[in-house]
């Protein structure tokens, strides 16, 4: 078959923010499209549905007049932990390395978190039970705990070159697992008729709330990502990191140490991710139970990946997803369908998002074959 | 032990086991390809969900099967086609497809009943035990071995095809060479692109037949979460394997075993929690993983495919 | 492709009878973007002979051989093969290394296509498109086994290619096309990756071949293998014909200065200058390359301050791990390297820019630049853990403005702007923002300022204007006290550059020779493995 035209794939010359901003938003809308097609086959009208996601994410404007933020500071409690999972997981990638293990790192960071909750009064009895004491030890519990956990890769990675997609994905499991045994059998609440949990924490240990449920963690998520920003975008560590994401030969070159950037990078990322952990536990649920994680860790990655590892996108990505998470869970109770709808839709654009990075990194030139040359790697002599 | 306690050990491995040996053959196929795909979760999760959907519309567990396995193998497909052709990430798409997998799974779930409502707790079809005359009679492993379900029996059946295949044919040799160096691949004629594409897309599908195995069989039936993490022990289970389909039936047998000694120690009334003995399959991976990685020479003779994860890109000369 | 039996008696002997001719390629042009690589090359191949195709980087052999073995379509000329019949010959359509093959041509490459996880057998048989479903490797073994026998290549087929030595994957390349039945095998640089012992294996080889009346063409540099083991020689230079004649009809004297040709052309003017002795010191270092293999034997040089020495070698020959070596990117096995007295062997390579090494590496985009960072990030490369960069932990980016900006203007760097991503600008310019980083120092604490300067082909790839530049800025360093080790293939550019030249082969310096007294004999001689 002689095809007179062929398609040639050009790298394009430097990233251009505002075409990064249009894939992302006419993704966004396509992917809405596609999910009202699967909204219309299961007879659910697809713009009712988006209303009342919407509505359910931000509320009406009934209830804004009346004062009622109830359904903002939902979306922004569902923010919390997405905004320092995608931190998380952006330094982490900005430095080339797979942290998936945030989710355990997490989880790690709120057992920490609620073991000194629970334990600490009974051992140290001599430390006042007062907030002031117990939310920064918690905190500083948390964030050991996650580091402690992202550190174990990255040290197998910048010691023995072992797969850190592999190894923080599988020590996820193994940090759920046994968060699982601790809230079920070990800390097992003694007073639980049966609920599966630990005690619940004092209320010296619990974070403070502005309304509704918003407590807050929300200034520690957005303190995060300011100190995020410092790092990368001012301090000379940030610009080690940032060479070595964009190119490690170039980087080792110039003196910049691989191996102790590794772990000195998955210190903050897990210790990030554990602050999410600590936050959930001391600001919602007050305890060590089942659902502390509900997929953070991965939904960090997407956050992450869409907000193109930047601490101001991370915000940002964060509250929308949030906002779909929470309008999708709203949809349950006002229209009667499932809130994995909301899944669904944050799938879909991610699935879009996807497929138009291409054409940020890449262009398409139409060719005229002439004669169709076929040009393979050329050898360099006495390379 | 009595061996009765063996015997009933054996039977729930293999009845647990069977799922996540063609999901993970399936992945093998895949990573062998040189693509990694982290969306088995999602996929495994659809097989089962459609798988039972459409048995239960249809009364028939072979056309629940088929569609399982199509399902599979076109969620496989959207990843292949972002990673092979779009050159996207392997990670993030296969975690997008984990998600809109499960998600996807969860919302089907909830419509895909009889008259649009939920699938949770109908009874469908399913595949009943057959005893294979005379081998069922061997004392001991009789009656594990050989009193199952027919995809039991065609898994058997397929694992040393899958072994053959890979090793001793002629695609299976340019299957191994795609992911281990696709540039000499290239150099040697083979069509790296499209063989690329039908291993991923097969790997689906195998995958999608692990699901429906889970909720024609296993369970039986719809739930929330059926696969319950199975998704990740797979991709955990290639590695334990060293990408052997062989060896995945070992694996498969360790994990699925690890869930069936858990039941039964629960019952026994011991005191060692469900949850420790859980993370065995995982840290036993990462052993693995890192003495793999460690030992040069273990890594040539027995290792990952050298060019996995990486996206293939014929260079030009500019 | 039936190639006839031919009584011959040694490959080397040119006998009363014809040697039919097996390839002839009549006026070959290839141009790409900026060179012209085959300027109407004529080349012609007998059955039975090992056949050397000898010049520089650049003159174009491995752009001709690419054509032969389909790569690439040659712009203008002809590649006619016999036909079978005595003195008859077609013209042929070279399109694919699957239509050369087709032909009974074939090449084996400096860089081996082989799947290190597989055995022997898998690797002769992979692509082939008559193998049956079921692998019988026992069957290909065989076959093997027989044609290893016939033409002298013992190799295990059941072994696995990461197991073989590199001498032994080379006989796998060239079991490869023997299985496929190539009648003509191309062999490019093939000794490079040998050791002599394995290199006299080849040669015997390559007699076996021939007498079975295969054709080889041997793409060569080294003088002493053109002359004992081919019948031969075509010589290249600047993608021309120079010569073709037999090796027993001259020497390596006259090969050498053919291949190399040319008087100097001009030399720049340079004034005396003298520093310190010891700026660097090299005492005997040795290094392995990244394959394992010896890349720097026993190497010594001394520098004193504001002298250039040139390193002159064909591409391959240790230079660039010798460029690692000197900057802390590869570690030696033995020896001393010192800055200003000051032992900085095998350090890291913080501790020699530390200690006032600065690099200008290859490869711009690869090692050199970060591309996708702005222009100013990557002048900053060097300088960015001083002051007045970075005040304590962090940087001052007004600092670093007016830091790129000055740069940017002493350096006449041409871009858009400062943040503009490297890898936007041209390459000369990509080469002087290299360079205005290597040289320049960020005055303040901690750096002594550039002592040695490594410079790896700094003039690669640029126009005339942004050559002269670099030489020029080259020379202005010199004559501040820097030492310079100048790398480059450019023979031109080494002469008017350099106060002394070394030149390198086979990870050796083969002499070293101060500039004013080099003839080009001595060092094409050198150069092609002669020591002097």
């Amino acid at each position: 078959m002689n095809i007179p035209f062929s398609f040639k794939l050009e790298k394009r010359l430097g990233a251009s923010r505002m075409l990064g901003v249009f894939v992302l938003l006419t993704s966004t809308v396509l992917a809405l499209l596609l999910g009202a097609v699967l909204l219309m086959v299961f007879d659910a009208n697809p713009w009712d549905t988006y209303k009342a996601m919407f509505q359910g994410a931000f509320g009406t404007p009934e209830q804004w007049s009346d004062g009622q933020f109830y359904s903002i500071t939902e979306t922004l409690v569902k923010a919390i932990p997405l905004i320092l999972t995608g931190l998380s997981v952006s330094i982490a990638f900005r430095m080339l390395f797979w942290n998936i293990g945030a989710e355990g790192q997490l989880v790690l960071g709120g057992v920490a978190a609620a073991g000194v909750a629970i334990w600490f009064p009974s051992l140290f009895p001599g430390l006042p039970q007062n907030s002031w004491v117990y939310l920064p030890l918690m905190l500083a519990a948390s964030v050991l705990a996650g580091a402690v956990w992202g550190l174990m890769p990255a040290l197998l990675k910048a010691y023995l070159k072992v797969n850190e997609i592999i190894t923080t994905l599988m020590l996820n499991y193994i940090a759920i697992l046994w968060y699982q045994y601790l809230f079920n059998v070990i800390w097992k609440d003694p007073e639980g008729y049966g609920f599966p949990g630990s005690a619940k924490i004092g209320e010296f240990a619990q974070l403070p709330r502005f309304s509704g449920r918003l407590h807050w963690g929300i200034i520690v998520a957005v303190a995060a990502a300011i100190l995020l920003w410092i790092i990368l975008d001012r301090m000379r560590w940030g610009y080690e990191i940032r060479l070595i994401g964009e190119n490690p030969t170039a980087a080792r070159y110039a003196g910049v140490s691989l191996g102790r950037n590794i772990v000195l990078v998955m210190f903050v990322s897990g210790g990030l991710a554990g602050i999410a952990g600590m936050l959930e536990v001391s600001g919602i649920s007050h305890r060590l139970q089942e659902g502390l994680n509900v997929d953070y860790g991965f939904t960090g990655i997407i956050v992450a990946w869409l907000a193109r590892l930047n601490p101001w996108g991370n915000i940002l990505v964060a509250t929308l997803l949030a906002a779909l998470l929470v309008g999708g869970d709203q949809i349950q109770i006002t229209m009667g369908l499932p809130a994995s709808v909301a899944l669904v839709l944050q799938g879909t654009i991610l699935f879009c998002v996807l497929g138009g990075e291409m054409f940020t990194r890449y262009r398409i030139r139409l060719l005229r074959n002439v004669r169709s040359e076929t040009l393979i790697r050329n050898e360099e002599v006495g390379g | 032990m009595e061996i009765g306690l063996v015997a009933s050990i054996l039977s729930i491995a293999i009845a647990a086991g069977t799922s996540l040996v063609f999901a993970t053959v399936g992945e093998i196929v895949t990573e062998r390809a040189g693509i990694l795909n982290l969306g088995v979760e999602g996929m495994m999760i659809m097989g089962a969900v459609t798988g039972f959907a459409a048995a239960f519309h249809t009364e028939s567990v072979a056309i629940g099967v088929i569609i399982a396995m199509l399902v599979g193998g076109a969620m496989a497909l959207v990843h292949a086609f972002l990673t092979i052709t779009m050159l996207a990430d392997q990670v993030v798409s296969g975690l997008a497809l984990t998600l809109l997998g499960s998600g996807l799974a969860s919302f089907l779930g909830q419509r895909l009943g009889p008259e649009g409502m939920p699938l949770v707790g109908q009874i469908g079809p399913r595949f009943e035990k057959i005893a294979l005359p005379f081998l069922s009679e061997i004392p001991l492993v009789g009656p594990s071995v050989f009193h199952r379900d027919l995809l039991s029996y065609l898994m058997y059946f397929f694992v040393p095809v899958a072994w053959y295949f890979v090793y001793k044919t002629r695609p299976g040799l340019h299957l191994r060479a795609i992911g281990d160096s696709p540039q000499t691949a290239d150099a040697m004629g083979v069509n790296v692109f499209a063989l690329r594409y039908v291993y991923t897309v097969v790997g689906g599908m195998l995958v999608g037949l692990g699901g429906a195995h889970l909720s024609l069989s296993y369970t039986p039936g719809w739930t929330e979460n059926i696969t319950g993490g199975r998704g990740w022990i797979v991709i955990a289970l290639v590695i334990f394997a060293t990408w052997n389909p062989v060896r995945a039936v070992l694996g498969a047998l360790v994990f699925g075993g690890v869930n069936a000694i858990q039941f039964r120690l629960q019952a026994a009334g011991t005191t060692i929690s469900a949850s420790l003995l859980n993370m065995l399959p995982y840290i036993l991976t990462i052993v693995v993983l890192v003495l793999i990685t460690w030992a040069e020479a273990f890594r040539k003779r027995v290792g990952a495919p050298t060019a996995l994860g990486l996206p293939y890109m014929r260079e030009e000369r500019t | 492709m039936d190639s006839g039996r031919i009584t011959v008696v040694s490959a080397n002997n040119m006998s009363m009878v014809k040697l039919p001719v097996a390839v002839e390629m009549r006026g070959i042009v290839k141009r790409f973007p900026g060179v012209l690589a085959n300027d109407r090359v004529n080349l012609s191949i007998k059955s039975g002979e090992v056949h050397a195709l000898l010049g520089e980087n650049g003159a174009g052999k491995t752009t001709l051989m690419s054509a032969l073995c389909g790569l690439y379509r040659p712009d203008e000329g002809d590649i006619c093969l016999a036909d079978g019949s005595v003195g008859g010959a077609k013209v042929v359509d070279i399109g694919s290394p699957r239509d050369a093959i087709q032909f009974g041509i074939g090449m084996v490459h400096q860089h081996f296509r082989l799947v290190h996880n597989q055995t022997v057998s898998e690797n002769v048989i992979l692509g082939l498109a008559d193998t049956p479903l079921h692998l019988d490797l026992k069957s290909v073994g065989g076959r093997l086994l027989e044609i290893s026998e016939r033409y002298g290549l013992p190799v295990d087929p059941e072994a696995y290619v990461w197991q073989l030595s590199v001498g032994e994957q080379q006989r796998v390349e060239i079991l490869k096309l023997l299985f496929r039945g190539a009648e003509v095998l191309i062999l490019d640089e093939p000794t490079a990756v040998l050791t002599p012992n394995e290199a006299s294996e080849l040669g015997n080889t390559l007699r076996h071949m021939c007498a079975e009346g295969k054709a080889v063409v041997f793409i060569s540099h080294k003088l002493d293998e053109v002359m004992s083991f081919c019948d031969r020689v075509t010589v290249l230079r600047d993608g021309r014909n120079v010569a073709a004649l037999s090796t027993r009809e001259t020497d390596k004297k006259a090969l050498a200065k053919l291949m190399v040709g040319r008087e100097v052309l001009f030399r720049l003017d340079k004034s005396e200058v003298a520093f310190a002795e010891g700026a660097l010191s090299v005492e005997h270092i040795s290094a392995f390359n990244d394959k394992g293999l010896s890349a720097l034997h026993d190497v010594s040089l001394s520098l004193a301050g504001g002298e250039v020495v040139g390193v002159a070698g064909v591409a391959g020959n240790g230079q660039r791990e010798l460029a690692e070596a000197l900057t802390g990117l590869r570690k030696v096995t033995s020896g001393k390297v010192c800055v200003n007295g000051q032992d900085v062997t095998n350090q890291s390579p913080l501790r020699f820019i530390r200690a006032g090494v600065s690099h200008i590496p290859g490869d711009r985009l690869g090692m050199g630049l970060a591309g996708n960072l702005p222009v100013s990030d990557n002048l900053i490369m060097k300088a960015f853990r001083h002051r007045p960069l970075s005040v304590g932990p962090f940087l001052s980016k007004t600092a670093i403005s007016q830091f790129s900006d000055s740069l940017i203007e002493a350096f006449d760097v041409v871009t858009p702007s400062r943040n503009t991503p490297a890898r936007n600008l041209s390459g000369g310019n990509q080469q002087k923002a290299i360079l205005a980083r290597e040289i320049a120092t960020g005055d303040g604490s901690g750096d002594v300022g550039v002592n040695v300067l490594i410079a790896v082909q700094p003039t690669r790839g640029l126009d005339v204007g942004a050559t002269e530049g670099v030489r020029r800025a080259l020379l202005e360093q010199r004559e501040k006290g820097t030492a310079i080790v100048l790398i480059s293939e450019d023979l031109d550019e080494l002469l008017s550059l350099s106060d002394r030249i070394a030149v390198m082969h086979a990870g050796k310096i083969m002499g070293l020779v101060r500039a004013v007294d080099a003839n080009m004999e001595e060092i094409g001689l050198m150069m092609a493995g002669e020591a002097s």
